[in-house]
């Protein structure tokens, strides 16, 4: 029984890779996300590490050149370089913060529909407020509450996107409740933690995994967000530190124009792939959307 | 039934209000950033000086004190005073208020204004160019930080083309002949940012409205006027557009935080002497009260436009009375 399950699983599986590879969307976001992984991974290696020292001052707000290909900043360091060192800081930023938001999302939505009642009612209250207060300026005041460093602006990020991620999941848990197999579950003396974990979360995982990707996407913006207001961690150079930087040191009204559009344009690049798979992964789920 | 889901909305968003203010009281006064820790670190700071601090925050009363104080204090107006402008919050924000109003509002107007008629289109000829083209546009403006985007707009404009001032409201040093003259100035300013902000927006309510429109056009009662014999455009007109603006309601509140969000990156871009300018300030120069009170005030006002737009909802669509 418990093979055929796991064929059936693995035949889903696999129809969802396949219908994934036919969409297009799908594909390039993929593309476009493992591409700067892979940069994240490798381009630290890959650049030489003097190129984020200091420069002289001949070196500063230079345009790019076969030297610097991308420029250099206003202290002398090639934009470049730069740029593959931060996407190591925005990705792992964006990944940690996308986690920790899953999992409260998960516990309190499942928790929040297993249980019903009282204790549904008072969680759901809970994620409304979270739902309804301006995300944006909730994160600026912790995170000017609780200091810049990235460890905090990821806690920040978690803490605050999770309220989506526990409507979906609750109504998902609502409908796999009702379903008899629990109810079996539940009569051979199942407790309610083994149902929640066994059968609740299977069931509610696409649905999770679904959502990951909008939270990502959700995740880099904030983390982009916060650093350019001063809020970032001064000694990891993210892409949001860089445009910082960029924006204090005057870049946008003196025309340095490889110093500011590069970080913004991998920040663009890598919430758009997220945007693209998750608009994929809907049309996938919902084959009613695909008419449109 | 629509006065029982009344009282409901009501209470509830009375609990979330409440929720917000014990929540911005433990924020402030729990977490690290107290006015009292921040002195400790000071070493110049005697025990006479400890002692005359807490007392000025009533931070030596016990904490259930300390929270009644808190709230009669803000049901005075009382929202305590800037460590910055060593001014009352209140002094502080009043003045603030009226050009973001102006900025968002217009901005507010333009993007719903142009969304709509980006959605209807993009509904009406689903799967042409001009509806991939919408929906790239959205894919695009929604990934783009909107201070990027403002940085992009003042390089290219201000300082390339120098069509439009470098931030600011007005220009500074100006003895202005009459209102005229100074309104046309105002206007000026005010052009490129209200441009930035709605092209955030613009997005959103284009692909809400495609959606919404694409549900309306699938209805029976569509179907019915068709078969009478009325003309398409004549039935998109009359009977579909009319009934897909009603999710437009929801989203354009809901949508209220995210302009705040954006408020605070166009206005720091544009030098705007808005709420979100002075947030950014407060940011950074941990002015703690100012930030409070601004978190505070942008909360409510978020949960009130929220509260109206659920109101508003059940009324032109009687349906949702539950």
């Amino acid at each position: 029984m418990s093979s055929a399950k796991s064929m059936m699983r693995k035949r889903k599986l696999k129809e969802f890779a396949g219908s994934l590879r036919r969409n297009k969307m799908a594909m390039t976001g993929t593309i476009i996300l493992t591409i700067f992984i892979l940069v994240a991974i490798f381009g630290p290696i890959v650049v030489p590490f003097s190129t984020l020292d200091f420069g002289d001052a001949e070196d500063m707000m230079q345009p790019p050149s076969s030297e610097h290909l991308l420029g250099t900043d206003d202290m002398g360091r090639d934009v470049l370089a730069n740029l593959m060192s931060g996407a190591r800081i925005s990705l792992l930023c964006g990944f940690l913060a996308t986690i920790i938001s899953m999992v409260i999302g998960t516990i309190i939505g499942i928790a929040s529909g297993y249980f019903g009642k009282a204790i549904d009612n008072v969680l759901m209250r809970f994620t409304d407020f979270f739902l309804v207060i301006p995300w944006l300026p909730l994160m600026m005041v912790l995170a000017a509450i609780l200091g810049t460093s990235i460890w905090n602006i990821i806690f920040v990020i978690g803490i605050t996107s999770w309220a989506g991620t526990a409507r979906v999941v609750r109504a998902q848990t609502l409908s796999v409740k009702e379903r008899q197999f629990v109810e079996r579950t539940v009569s051979i003396g199942a407790g309610n933690i083994h149902i929640m974990i066994r059968h609740v979360l299977p069931n509610v995982f696409p649905l999770i995994f679904a959502n990951t990707v909008l939270i990502a996407a959700v995740a880099i913006t904030s983390e982009t967000t916060l650093s350019f207001l001063g809020l970032g961690d001064t000694t990891r150079a993210s892409w949001g530190m860089m445009l910082h930087y960029a924006f204090e040191s005057g870049a946008a009204s003196s025309g340095a124009w490889w110093y500011y559009l590069p970080p913004g344009l991998c920040v663009v690049l890598v919430v758009l792939s997220f945007a693209l798979m998750g608009y994929a992964f809907d049309e996938i789920m919902n084959p009613k959307l695909k008419e449109r | 039934m629509r006065k029982a889901y009344i009282i409901k909305k009501t209470i509830y968003a009375l609990i979330t209000i409440l929720i917000v203010l014990v929540f911005n009281y433990i924020l402030f006064r729990v977490l690290p950033g107290d006015p009292l820790s921040m002195l400790m670190r000071n070493p110049k700071a005697t025990p006479e000086m400890i002692e005359h601090v807490e007392a000025m925050y009533g931070l030596d009363e016990s904490w259930w004190v300390q929270f009644v104080t808190y709230f009669e204090d803000m049901f005075h107006g009382d929202l305590g005073t800037s460590f910055v402008y060593k001014e009352p919050v209140t002094a502080v924000i009043g003045p603030k208020i009226l050009p973001t109003v102006i900025l968002f509002g217009l901005a507010e107007i333009l993007a719903i204004f142009v969304g709509i008629l980006l959605g209807i289109i993009a509904a009406w000829k689903r799967g042409t160019k001009a509806d991939v083209g919408t929906l790239g546009f959205a894919l695009v403006t929604y990934s783009m930080p909107t201070f990027w985007l403002s940085m992009i707009m003042l390089s290219l404009f201000c300082v390339t083309l120098q069509i439009f001032p470098v931030g600011g409201m007005e220009s500074p040093g100006m003895a202005f002949a009459d209102m005229g003259t100074r309104f046309v100035d105002i206007l000026h300013h005010l052009i490129l940012p209200v441009i930035t902000m709605s092209i955030l927006l613009i997005g959103e309510y284009a692909l809400t409205m495609r959606n919404a429109l694409m549900d309306v056009l699938e209805e029976d009662y569509i179907t019915t006027a068709k078969a009478k014999g009325f003309s398409s455009r004549y039935v998109l007109r009359r009977h579909a557009v009319p009934n897909a603006m009603l999710p437009m309601v929801t989203i354009i509140a809901i949508n209220l935080g995210l302009v705040v969000g954006g408020a605070v990156q166009v206005e720091t871009v544009f030098s705007w002497p808005g709420l979100g300018n002075l947030m950014y300030e407060a940011l950074n120069s941990r002015d703690y009260p100012v930030l409070q009170g601004l978190f505070l005030l942008i909360t409510v006002c978020v949960i009130v436009a929220n509260y109206i737009a659920d109101i508003t909802y059940s009324y032109i669509d009687p349906r949702v009375k539950e």
